[in-house]
């Protein structure tokens, strides 16, 4: 039995201490900054004091909270993964947080452990996963892949950076905001300024452009950088297990028995640089955005490479390159007739703002490219629809912009869902729905044949269907 | 010749009758806002000719809606236990059909709402595992509601494993 106060919390509020006391100006904001500070480094010590946790043969538990109290009470048959992050501070004095994923309901976030000492929280994890204590962080086990230099040529095409500038641009802002300096009183920024301003509308647009792109190129890699540095996966005793990150480390570990298929996910810039990343479908890490990091197998690499991590982790190799079953003409209609719909809808809502309410008449002008865009847009959509059933192995693919290929183990499908709009009954068409208890939680194949959809179902859940199949002639 | 074409067959069992009221009523409420919001415009904001054109406009839709859709609804809301699977079928203008393995059945839930009451009506959701596989019956009347779900929760208590 471990119980343990999670002594080091007050710790986190550090930077928050160093940052009023050297950033901290003359005047009201001062003393309100200080009143802040007062509250928050009461209320670090009241959790401090109020969170315990316990690790006992059957259950893991968590109280916290001083007025409404709270326990978090999670059976630990029901532990599906152990994931430890260290943020840059808590890697100088040693600490990890860990996260323990249930994978229960949506209500249920899993629990989460602030600030245990690394090595600590690298026990917790072992005696949770019942396996043999270690302290090392980089276990020993059949290397499945690691990160090789050359893949940081593939940052620039994965538009992290886009973010990034966000939230760069956000805080400038906010602390020209808060300082009240006048961002004019800078002189480099007013030259740039000024730059832009006197030059030709053609030439600052497409300087503009460049220079975004070349920002956004650079900070994507230094965000790949940031995130990926030190990729490792490791299978170990029934386990995966990942570690990653150059400033904040993490590292996952995924029960091999949680785990229901893998998914290769290729944006469009990404697909069209030859990469992919490597995503698991397991139990207990839900498809929300926040944790698909956790899920993560291979960062964007060589799409050969995703591939053979993907079929190492899976167990077989077919299912990441066999050609896949067309949805037919039908299903290709409708991709064109959606992108004709949707470039058509654009154009006439900007020719009727340009007809009656003045508008300038570019926008509908440059609208009437979306029609051969949407063209070849359907088009992609369409070749890359397609699904295939190999044994025990589903494979769903589908997706443009993001080309996403799911499989799927068959015992992991948990029900079926088949939805037909007005539109695609009409075209015999159906989505083919394969919920389950991992990942994404469900799985679709747009605009399937009927009597394709319903032969795939009943091949990959046998019996399940029997009694309601039926043969029209 | 063309060869024959697997299909599904729906369900075996209709819903009862009194959903169709149900739904009906249910549609008729939710119109009630804007209309009366529409009401309050041609009235007090004398909204003039274009709030009397929208008020009608919306009133026939309404009335299109609330006449139309609860048949159509009957015809499409089956359902069927057998067992093995949980079968249904749901919808109008969009339709679909769910089926579920009764060895994957984690919650059965009976529910009614206080319209359904009034029409001593209500509702079977069977939870799975996955947070996008809940099967819902709508409009069972009470006694078919209750002898499902304790049928339903014996058999599920019957399987072993966690069902993911």
């Amino acid at each position: 039995m471990l119980a343990v106060h999670p002594v080091q919390e007050v710790i986190r509020l550090l930077p928050v201490l160093i940052g009023v006391l050297f950033i901290g100006r003359d005047g009201q904001g001062q003393i309100w900054s200080l009143v802040g500070l007062g509250i928050a480094i009461a209320g670090g010590l009241l959790r401090w004091f109020t969170t315990t946790y316990q690790i006992t043969p059957t259950h893991v538990r968590v109280r916290r909270g001083l007025l409404n109290r709270r326990e978090l009470s999670v059976p630990r048959d029901r532990v599906r993964t152990v994931d430890l992050t260290a943020r840059p501070l808590q890697r100088v004095l040693g600490l990890s947080s860990v996260v323990i994923g249930t994978g229960r309901s949506d209500q249920d976030h899993g629990v989460t452990l602030d600030a245990l000492a690394t090595a600590q929280a690298a026990r917790l994890r072992e005696e949770l996963l019942r396996r043999t204590p270690t302290m090392d962080e980089r276990p020993a086990g059949s290397e499945i892949t690691r990160l090789v230099p050359a893949w940081i040529r593939f940052g620039p095409f994965t538009l992290s950076g886009i973010a990034t500038i966000g939230v760069v641009v956000g805080s400038l802002a906010n602390i020209f905001n808060e300082t009240r300096i006048d961002p004019e009183e800078f002189g480099l920024l007013d030259s740039v300024i000024g730059h832009f301003t006197s030059a030709p509308v053609a030439l600052a647009v497409l300087e503009i452009t460049v220079l975004a792109a070349v920002l956004v190129a650079v900070l994507s890699s230094i965000a790949y950088v940031l995130a990926y540095w030190n990729f490792r996966l490791v299978r170990k005793d029934g386990t995966l297990h990942v570690t990653r990150g150059l400033l904040t480390t993490r590292s996952t570990t995924i029960e091999l028995r949680r785990l229901r298929g893998a998914e290769l996910s290729e944006p469009l810039l990404l697909r069209a640089a030859g990469g992919a990343r490597c995503l698991a479908i397991t139990t207990g890490l839900r498809g929300r955005a926040a944790e698909l990091g956790s899920s993560v197998l291979l960062p964007p690499a060589p799409i050969a490479e995703a591939r053979r991590v993907a079929g190492e982790v899976i167990g077989e190799a077919a299912p990441t390159t066999t050609k896949l079953v067309r949805h037919g003409k039908r299903a290709r209609l409708r991709r064109h007739t959606r992108a004709f719909l949707f470039a058509a809808a654009v154009t006439g809502i900007l020719l009727l703002l340009w007809w009656f309410a003045d508008w300038s008449a570019w926008p509908w002008q440059a609208a009437l490219a979306l029609f051969p865009l949407g063209v070849l847009l359907a088009e992609d959509r369409y070749r890359n629809l397609g699904h295939a059933l190999l044994g025990r192995r589903l494979v769903f693919r589908h997706g443009s912009l993001v080309r996403r290929r799911y499989m799927l183990s068959s015992d992991g499908v948990i029900g079926w869902v088949f939805h037909r709009s007005f539109f695609q009954r009409r075209a015999g068409l159906v989505s083919l729905t394969a919920t389950t208890a991992a990942g994404r939680q469900h799985y679709t194949s747009v605009d399937i044949p009927t009597a394709e959809a319903v032969r795939l179902a009943e091949e990959a859940s046998p019996g399940m269907l029997e009694p309601f199949l039926v043969r029209r002639p | 010749m063309t060869e024959p074409v697997l299909d599904l067959r729906p369900p075996a069992n209709l819903v009862n009758r009194r959903a169709m009221l149900f739904w009906a009523t249910r549609a008729a409420l939710g119109w009630l806002v804007p209309l009366a919001g529409e009401l309050l415009w041609l009235l007090l904001a004398d909204g003039g000719l274009p709030a009397l054109i929208v008020f009608f406009a919306t009133g026939v839709l309404a009335l299109t809606h609330v006449t139309v859709m609860p048949q159509w609804r009957f015809h499409v809301h089956r359902w069927e236990v057998t067992e093995q699977v949980v079968y249904t079928q749901s919808g109008w203008i969009n339709q679909e059909r769910r089926i579920v393995p009764v060895s994957r059945i984690q919650t059965v839930d009976t529910e009614r709402g206080p319209v359904e009451r009034l029409f001593g009506l209500a509702n079977l959701t069977v939870t799975t595992a996955s947070a996008r596989g809940p099967v819902h019956i709508h409009g069972l009347d009470l006694e078919t509601t209750q002898r499902l779900a304790a049928d339903l929760a014996t058999r599920t208590q019957a399987t072993a494993g966690d069902a993911t």
